[in-house]
């Protein structure tokens, strides 16, 4: 498994490429070779000297003949039968629609990895093509319906008149329809939403949308982050609720897509109907049969005077993005198949194995459905334990009292007992660690260790005490002093000139504070 | 004392005041320092007059010259340790000074016994005077033995771990009710046995000083270097007492509240009791230990690389550094100003976010970046920075780890539960230069690393902000 195959993609209107020259890179990195078809990355505005420039090698036929392939879509039966016998394919599969194609694959010996079988686990989601495609599809599809849609989507305010904001509905709030909520609203549509799974709500609100609710209550939450069918009372008060929104709403974007089978049918005819003339309806599920019943997919039905669009290759109509992140969703997946120069199939990964459908020729049957982990927990938008000032002395004024009192009772006893001078010089004492207390807490925490050395140098007036111990002539207590004295002038020289030292390498950068007040005292 | 001394001593004090409060302002900083020198040049010199005056001069040439000859070793030491000394070595330093004042204490205090300055005739005032020089070396002591206990430790020609003997509080508190008890008979005999008596209480309180700080753990090193911070200033106000000197006093209480303020911060930082660092034998230092509770974090890291970086942070409009010791480790200080000015140059606004513990010392990491260049005002507490996270489009978090740790405030399992931290997760992009995978001082796992919006550069520091500097000049 050395050769890596990038065919041009045959599907028309297919415009985007499984390989760029920025994942070339990344692949040549571990030792793996790639060839890519002359002209594939030319739709998505990749030339081929730039894939040379990654270390492409470039073929003028589509290189089939690699021991991997790397698609977009699923590869036609004319393209499985060029495939080199137990190749590996690493391609959108979507053997529902495309039947006998597992089987033909199966029939060449290959190890088929679907991807959009990738489990939607959190740990996949850098492999997920799905949703980097939904990302790019959502925002498309705002696009698409601005351009279809006759007036502003902001609201305006002009000389000539005033518009509304036009009024968007979405429906589904997965990742195409989050990405669809924020293009809206960046565009200054006044835009709603609708799940039938709660958790969306709070993503939908934190885009600015409103999120819409119908009456009964009954949790969409279905499998892998999908909704799950719901029972025909919630059918029907959903639809009340869409025809409702219908007759307001001037765009419609549908987003509903139950893995496996047909999208559901959430636009009928009738609320279709609901619209005025001039609105527009995206049906990004048309691929899939379509979230609203007059969709034809890949194509614009004009109803009524209200547009549908069907288009099925929203993502493409951003080839080059959807090129790029396509291509690194591929060599993510990549990281899972093994590591240096060969691709292998770790049968026990429980993100390989949920996509491999067939493996050396042999069909799979679907894994046991596991219980997906719990995505990790983010932290806190607000931390529970406040976060404490740290850096005030205001905290704990009862400790301070109570210190002070305490402190009082002590001078009490003294002053009944101990000799005048002893006192006076403990009120000396207390005096002094109060003022301390009050200055040192202004003291900048930037300048912490200025402060430590300097009060490394000012203890060093004990120098004093050495002097004063230092008598006539060479006894004990006089070397004792001279000693002192001499460790306490270390104290004192080192302290202030490394203090000197560091307070000159403070500089600042913007303009000088105004002139510094004087005087001490905390702030 | 003669009037003229009082006054003498009274401005010093005030001039030592206002050299600390100076510290308040980086502008006025280095004016404050200025203060400080003028009061101990003050104090000195008033001193040396005193005592040139108090007798005969001609009797006491070996006096002076003991005096001049001490002060002038001294000075050049001092003055030499202070030229060579490399900010990343600053810890060393002060907790070195730290024993000198203790040592100075200790040796004051014992000369006060064989010779006191005022004979004392009065029972009471005698009593009061021996309990005076008693404590003074008590603290001197243990300040001058845990003191060099920590500079050993911080310097690393100890080991960071704490040693934990068995029943070790059993053995400081017999090693300290002795030194209260023996203050009995020393007060009842002369001098002759007393200097006994005071030898072996100041080996007692140097033992327990060397027990004290070799029980804690290298990574409680800034909080204990703070502590005996306060430890040499209340030695230098014992001395004062026993000596009658109200500047000793004033400026011994003014440092023992600077040190006790320091190590209040330090623990406020960490969210721990003084106790609980003194008698915790926590932080465990240069050894990882297993994960001391916390839940072991899901998902997995994601690795970028320094082009990829690269890119984001010229992409970026808001920057945030966070250092960590690990920065000064791997000396990248130098490149980390570069890659500040290199972006600022193009319009990105970096600044760094400072955690009251990150670095060995309180402040350490804001003159390891001040030497490197970088200017002080894009460099925030933690406080000032943390509600801008939000608005941050790339951190990068260097050399730090717990300060970083969301454990903290959502992970009640985590021993590092409920400390301040900087919430760094809350931007937009979180890259962290590391290593390795290994867990920080505290030996908790950190989830930061797992979450979504973070990378990992992976490297030692240096290279990696070299690399970063170079892609983002390209």
């Amino acid at each position: 498994m050395r050769i890596i195959g990038v065919p041009k993609e045959s599907l028309p209107g297919e415009k985007r490429v499984a390989a760029t020259p920025e994942s070339i890179k990344k692949l040549k990195d571990r030792g793996l070779t790639v060839r890519v078809q002359k002209g594939a990355g030319a739709a998505a505005g990749i030339d081929d000297a730039a894939f040379a420039a990654a270390g492409a090698e470039l073929t003028d036929t589509a290189p089939f003949d690699a021991d991997a392939i790397f698609k977009v879509r699923p590869p036609t039966l004319d393209e499985v039968w060029k495939i080199k016998e137990g190749a590996f394919v690493v391609s959108l599969i979507q053997g529902e629609r495309n039947p006998g194609l597992v089987d033909a694959l199966a029939g060449r010996k290959a190890t088929v990895l679907a991807l959009e079988k990738v489990p939607r686990v959190t740990r996949a989601q850098k492999m997920d093509v799905l949703s980097s495609m939904a990302n790019l599809s959502g925002y498309r599809a705002v696009v698409e319906a601005a351009t279809h849609y006759q007036g502003f989507f902001s609201p305006q305010i002009t000389a000539a008149g005033a518009t509304p904001p036009a009024k968007v509905l979405i429906i589904g709030a997965g990742v195409a329809g989050l990405a669809a909520i924020g293009a809206a609203r960046a565009l200054g549509a006044d835009v709603r939403a609708f799940d039938t799974r709660a958790a969306a709500r709070e993503q939908v609100e934190s885009l600015g949308a409103r999120f819409l609710e119908v009456k009964l209550k009954e949790s969409g939450e279905g499998q892998g982050g999908y909704a799950k069918v719901m029972s025909p009372e919630f059918i029907a008060a959903e639809m009340e609720l869409f025809r409702q929104q219908a007759r307001e709403c001037d765009v419609i974007i549908t987003t509903a897509l139950v893995p496996g089978t047909k999208a559901p049918v959430l636009v009928p005819r009738d609320v279709a109907e609901c619209l005025k003339p001039g609105s527009v309806i995206v049906d990004m599920a048309a691929e899939q049969g379509g979230n609203c019943e007059l969709t034809r997919p890949g194509e614009i039905v004009v109803h009524n005077g209200v547009q549908i669009l069907g288009f099925t290759d929203l993502a493409s109509r951003m080839a080059s993005t959807s090129s790029r992140f396509f291509a690194m969703n591929l060599v993510h997946l990549c990281g899972e198949l093994g590591k240096g120069e060969t691709l292998t199939i770790d049968l026990e990964n429980d993100v390989v194995r949920p996509a491999l459908l067939v493996h050396e020729g042999k069909i799979l049957p679907p894994p046991p459905v596991k219980e997906p982990a719990p995505a990790p927990k983010p932290p806190p938008a607000t931390a529970k334990p406040v976060q404490q000032q740290i850096t005030s002395p205001t905290r704990r004024a009862w400790g301070s009292t109570v210190g002070g009192l305490a402190v009082i009772v002590i001078l009490f006893v003294l002053g009944r007992f101990a000799p005048g001078d002893f006192l006076q010089h403990s009120t000396v004492f207390v005096l002094a660690c109060f003022v301390g207390w009050q200055v040192i807490w202004s003291v900048s925490p930037a300048l912490h260790t200025p402060l430590m050395s300097v009060t490394n140098a000012i203890s060093g007036i004990i120098i004093i005490g050495g002097m004063l111990q230092v008598g006539a002539g060479f006894d004990v207590a006089s070397i004792l002093g001279a000693l002192a004295v001499l460790f306490a002038a270390i104290n004192i020289a080192g302290g202030f000139l490394v203090t000197q030292r560091m307070l000159k390498m403070f500089r600042r950068e913007g303009p000088a504070e105004p002139a510094p007040s004087h005087g001490g005292g905390h702030k | 004392m003669s009037g003229y001394l009082v006054v003498a001593y009274l401005s010093a004090g005030v001039l030592f005041i206002r050299s600390l409060g100076g510290l308040s302002k980086q502008e006025t900083a280095t004016q404050g320092n200025l203060f400080g020198i003028i009061g101990m040049v003050v104090a000195i010199a008033v001193t040396s007059v005193a005592w040139a005056t108090s007798s005969d001069m001609s009797a006491r040439m070996n006096g002076l010259a003991l005096l001049v000859g001490a002060a002038l070793v001294g000075g050049i030491i001092g003055g030499g340790l202070a030229r060579r000394v490399e900010m990343t070595g600053m810890p060393e330093l002060v907790a070195i000074l730290h024993s000198f004042v203790g040592l100075a204490a200790v040796l004051v205090g014992f000369s006060s016994y064989l010779r006191p300055v005022v004979v004392e005739t009065d029972a009471l005032r005698h009593a009061v005077h021996l309990a005076e020089i008693w404590v003074g070396i008590a603290v001197g002591a243990i300040t001058l033995t845990g003191s060099i206990i920590a500079w050993a430790k911080l310097k690393g020609s100890m080991s960071g771990k704490p040693l934990l003997l068995p029943g070790r509080h059993f053995l400081n508190a017999l090693v300290a009710l002795s030194i209260v008890g023996l203050a009995v008979p020393f007060g009842n005999t002369g001098v002759e046995q007393g200097i006994i008596y005071l030898g072996i209480m100041t080996l007692l309180a140097s033992l327990l000083g060397v027990h004290l700080v070799m029980a804690i753990g290298g990574a409680d090193m800034p909080v204990v270097v703070s502590l005996l911070n306060s430890y040499s200033g209340w030695a230098a106000a014992a001395a004062g007492f026993m000596l009658a000197n109200d500047l000793l006093i004033v400026t011994g209480a003014l440092v023992g509240a600077s040190g006790t303020i320091l190590s209040i911060i330090m623990c406020r930082a960490m969210n721990r009791s003084i106790l609980n660092v003194v008698f915790g034998g926590f932080g465990t230092g240069d050894s990882a230990k297993p994960a001391a509770g916390g839940t072991q974090p899901e998902g997995e890291v994601t690795e970028m690389k320094a082009d990829e970086v690269a890119r984001k942070l010229l992409e970026a409009r808001n920057v945030v550094i966070v250092p960590g010791y690990g920065m000064a480790v791997s000396r990248a200080q130098a490149a980390v100003k570069e890659l500040t000015s290199t972006l600022r140059e193009k319009g990105v606004n970096v600044r760094f976010a400072i955690h009251p513990v990150a670095g060995r010392l309180p402040g350490h990491m804001n003159v390891l970046l001040a030497e490197a260049g970088v200017p002080y005002d894009i460099v925030l507490e933690m406080e000032h920075i943390n509600a801008d996270f939000p608005n941050t489009d790339a951190v990068l978090v260097i050399g730090a780890n717990d300060i970083v740790n969301p454990g903290a405030l959502d992970d009640p399992s985590s021993s590092i539960y409920g400390m301040p931290v900087l919430e760094v997760w809350k931007s937009k992009l979180t890259v962290v230069f590391k290593r390795g995978m290994a867990a920080g001082y505290a030996g908790v796992e950190n989830p930061l690393f797992y979450l979504e919006g973070t990378r990992m550069l992976f490297g030692d520091a240096k290279k990696s902000v070299d690399a970063l500097v170079t892609e983002v000049r390209k």
